[in-house]
């Protein structure tokens, strides 16, 4: 059977996941793999989440946070990626492949730049193939 | 064990068409704790709520999970469902399978129908861990602040003011009025624009409950719906406006030379100055940036004594004031005062601007003979430069050809993809204007569409073209400067289907409206964010059109989108209603998905308190003399960035728990 990735996406409910909504909204096309889950702020998101999320099996993990300068609460973003890029240092040595997640930022406005994301991630995962938990090889 | 209810909802055929409904009630069937799972082609109109209602009055569900559209639009609605019938309100959670599923997958219905089982387990999953939350409520300081005094902000104001409520008017300039204010006639009845709007303004200026606070700036804003604290900077006019009368007699002294923005750069004004004959109020300004210090001293320094006659040598501002309003020995804070105020509410009315044409390099910018419509419009204004005489800039002739260009900068992707959408209106009104005034002159408009959507707007438009106005269909490449001041517009006829070149003594560009450039500053201030287009982002573009995703804060006029007159009063009047409602309510709910601290839990590490952008946590002391940290409930906002650092997982955010949030992971993991 064709492998289709299962990304698990935390995203900020005043940018990313209404960035989403628009991307509905202009009947933007992308693949049936990301599923959101919503937070009030990228910053609500705790890297042991996409962790988690890993350990599980997701194939790949997105955290959608404003763009700096963007944000509700004046600088959730700025912890986000700073948090965000300390995990994805990590992943290689945790044994997953550091392109299995991605920190972007999309706003409100960009629903063809969270198409554009998501077409371009979830093909970047069909060339890694599934998460080595689940039987994909060990690419790390 | 909670007893959960899914409704799933065709949206007629959004997400039926796509989305095998039928396939998805039967998998939340599956799913722990679901006890009954139902469809209906809109759960959202009164028989889809109704279901609901029944299920949660027979003791059946008492938790909800409707798949359907976004949260973000409906999860209000279904709330309101809950409560109706007793149960908590925050014990529902939405699926989204429409606008991030059957919307985006329409080309693949087996991965949508997929993909929407997995988003109703996850909100399962997150319903499963739901917990009752209790509203709060807070007093709201009934009081309200406009910012932006053109068209919008003023009747804002005066409907909020009518209404009982004290009103900050706050404008950046001298003068409140606006773009409105620099307008000659307005489309399509060509009534005065002065002679409909200065009324308004007096009326603004004199109202018992508006504070008119003109040449001030917002600092900062604080606090949230009901209670937002307001720092507002007085900029330092350095003319006690107590004693100023309005004279004028400071403007006329004034030897410094600067481009009068009020007629759009065609004229030049002094630094001390007042903003245009009609202002509201009429007081003058001397702007330090362009003063020449003639006097030779500095502000706040005795005045040398003049040898010969043994007075003081004053400046010819001070010594031109009859009033004794300009003191330049008075030392004065060259920033300003900060006066602080407190609202219930703000509506944001803070304009637009026109693009400048230097910014269109083909269509010879350097050229004084190229005007934009807003220099056109103070050219043959009675209160221009020219005091109304038609006379072309580079060299005070009369024009016999004049080119209209439509579109600059507008629908064009180098600049802007929006449609300034009045712009062939007011190039139309313009060109009549002085077709009627001038009906020996050859006027040539090129427009790329004509766009009159408008209560007699397109009737308008066919009287241009009945008194011999010359309307071309196609765009034009570029401009080329020919001797004695004159242009050479070359474009393409798309009826005639060729390429033309086009003489004229004076060409207009119709350039785009977009937003000041230091509009994101200030947009982050408030915490409101800017559309694709670069205007303020509305809470939701049909339904929601005055709010903003910032409770109490609302939008009126062009900072919202390009729009003529009468709908920039009915937004003014719309947000003022819209803004009118928590101050006349005189309470407001404060959303209880805020942050809590377990003191059992807390180590009083401290690592929260710094983070929070709110400063709504701080160290206590508990019964064991222990520091403990303690939120502040109407400080927080709920964002969680204190709740994701807490070592100990002291700190919880109701609404996105750790439990549910992993209990999403595991399901969309399953």
């Amino acid at each position: 059977m064709e492998f289709v990735p299962n990304i698990i996406g935390f995203a900020c409910q005043w940018c990313t996941y209404a960035g989403a909504d628009l991307a509905g909204n202009l009947r933007c096309k992308y693949p049936p793999t990301v599923k959101l889950i919503k937070v009030p702020c990228s910053g609500r998101v705790k890297p042991e989440y996409v962790m988690q999320a890993l350990a599980q099996g997701a194939d790949g993990v997105l955290v959608g946070g404003c763009h700096f300068g963007d944000c509700h609460y004046k600088d959730g973003n700025h912890k986000t990626k700073n948090r965000m890029d300390m995990l994805k240092s990590m992943l290689g040595d945790l044994g997953f492949d550091p392109r299995r997640f991605r920190r972007e930022w999309i706003s409100g406005a960009e629903g063809k730049k969270f198409a554009e994301v998501i077409t371009d991630f979830t093909k970047e995962l069909i060339e890694l193939g599934p998460n080595p938990l689940k039987g994909g090889e060990n690419n790390g | 064990m909670a007893k959960v209810g899914v409704y799933v909802c065709h949206c007629g055929s959004n997400i039926g068409g796509v989305v095998d409904v039928e396939d998805v009630c039967k998998h939340a069937e599956t799913l722990s704790d679901v006890v009954v799972s139902r469809q209906n082609l809109f759960m959202c109109s009164d028989p889809g709520q109704e279901i609901i209602r029944q299920d949660i009055n027979n003791g059946l569900v008492d938790k909800v999970v409707v798949a359907a559209c976004t949260p973000r639009t409906h999860e209000p609605i279904f709330r309101k469902v809950l409560e109706g019938e007793g149960l908590n309100k925050y014990l529902f959670e939405m699926a989204n399978i429409r606008d991030q599923d059957s919307w985006v997958h329409a080309n693949d219905k087996a991965g949508a129908t997929a993909k929407a089982k997995q988003i109703v387990a996850s909100a399962v999953a997150k319903a499963r861990n739901l917990q009752p939350l209790e509203d709060k409520y807070v007093d709201v300081t009934k009081a309200a602040l406009v910012i932006g005094g053109g068209v919008a902000g003023i009747f804002a104001a005066l409907d909020l003011a009518n209404m009982g409520n004290k009103v900050y008017l706050v404008e950046k300039e001298p003068s409140i009025g606006g773009v409105m204010a620099q307008l000659d006639k307005t489309f399509p009845t060509n009534d005065c624009s002065a002679c409909i709007l200065t009324p308004v303004m007096v009326d603004a200026g004199t109202h018992p409950n508006i504070e008119l606070l003109t040449y001030s700036e917002i600092d900062s804003v604080e606090g949230y719906i009901g209670n937002f604290d307001v720092k507002i900077r007085r900029k330092q006019a350095y003319v006690d406006w107590e004693k100023c009368t309005g004279c004028g007699a400071c403007a006329d002294a004034c030897p410094a030379k600067t481009p009068d923005a009020f007629n759009a750069g065609l004229n030049n004004r002094g630094a001390a100055y007042i903003h245009f004959p009609q202002a509201v109020p009429k007081k003058a300004v001397i702007d330090m940036t362009h003063c020449i210090n003639c006097g030779g001293r500095k502000i706040g320094s005795e005045p040398k004594i003049s040898k010969k006659t043994g007075n003081p040598i004053l400046a010819p501002c001070e010594k031109a004031c009859p009033a004794g309003a300009i003191n330049r020995s008075v030392a004065v804070d060259e920033g300003g005062r900060i006066m602080d105020v407190k609202v219930g509410a703000i509506v944001v009315a803070t304009g637009y601007k026109v693009m400048e044409k230097e910014n269109f390099k083909n269509l010879a910018p350097d050229s004084p003979n190229v005007l934009t419509a807003l220099q056109l419009e103070r050219l043959i204004s009675a209160t221009g430069p020219t005091g109304g005489q038609f006379l072309r800039p580079g060299d005070g002739k009369k024009p016999h050809t004049i080119s209209f260009l439509s579109c600059v900068g507008s629908r064009d992707e180098r600049h802007h993809t929006h449609c300034s959408r009045v712009c062939c209106m007011y190039m139309i009104k313009q060109a009549k204007l002085l077709k009627e005034k001038y009906p020996d002159l050859e006027i040539y408009m090129h427009f790329m569409d004509v766009r009159t959507p408008g209560k007699d707007f397109d009737e308008y438009y066919t009287g241009a073209i009945d008194m011999g106005i010359n309307i071309i269909r196609g765009r034009v490449g570029g401009i080329d400067t020919l001797p004695e001041g004159n242009l050479r517009v070359m474009g393409y006829d798309s009826d005639l289907a060729a390429n033309i070149e086009i003489d004229a003594d004076l060409v207009v560009l119709a350039t785009a409206i977009e937003l000041q450039d230091d509009i994101k500053p200030f947009a982050q201030k408030l915490s409101l964010t800017l559309d694709g287009s670069g205007f303020f982002k509305e809470l939701h573009p049909k339904l929601k059109p005055v709010d903003t995703p910032v409770e109490g804060i609302f939008l009126a006029g062009c900072c919202q989108g390009p729009k003529d007159i009468p709908d920039t009063v009915a937004q003014a009047k719309g947000a003022a209603a819209s803004a009118a409602v928590p101050l006349s309510q005189g309470r407001v709910r404060i959303n209880p998905t805020i942050s809590e601290v377990n003191q059992e839990k807390c180590s009083g590490c401290g690592i929260c308190e710094p983070l929070c952008p709110y400063a709504a946590i701080s160290m206590i002391e508990n019964v064991a003399g222990h520091p403990r940290a303690r939120i502040e409930m109407t400080q927080c906002k709920g964002c969680g960035v204190c709740t994701t650092a807490c070592p100990s997982t002291a700190i919880q955010l109701y609404g996105y728990t750790e439990d549910q949030i992993m209990a999403q992971i595991c399901a969309l993991t399953a």
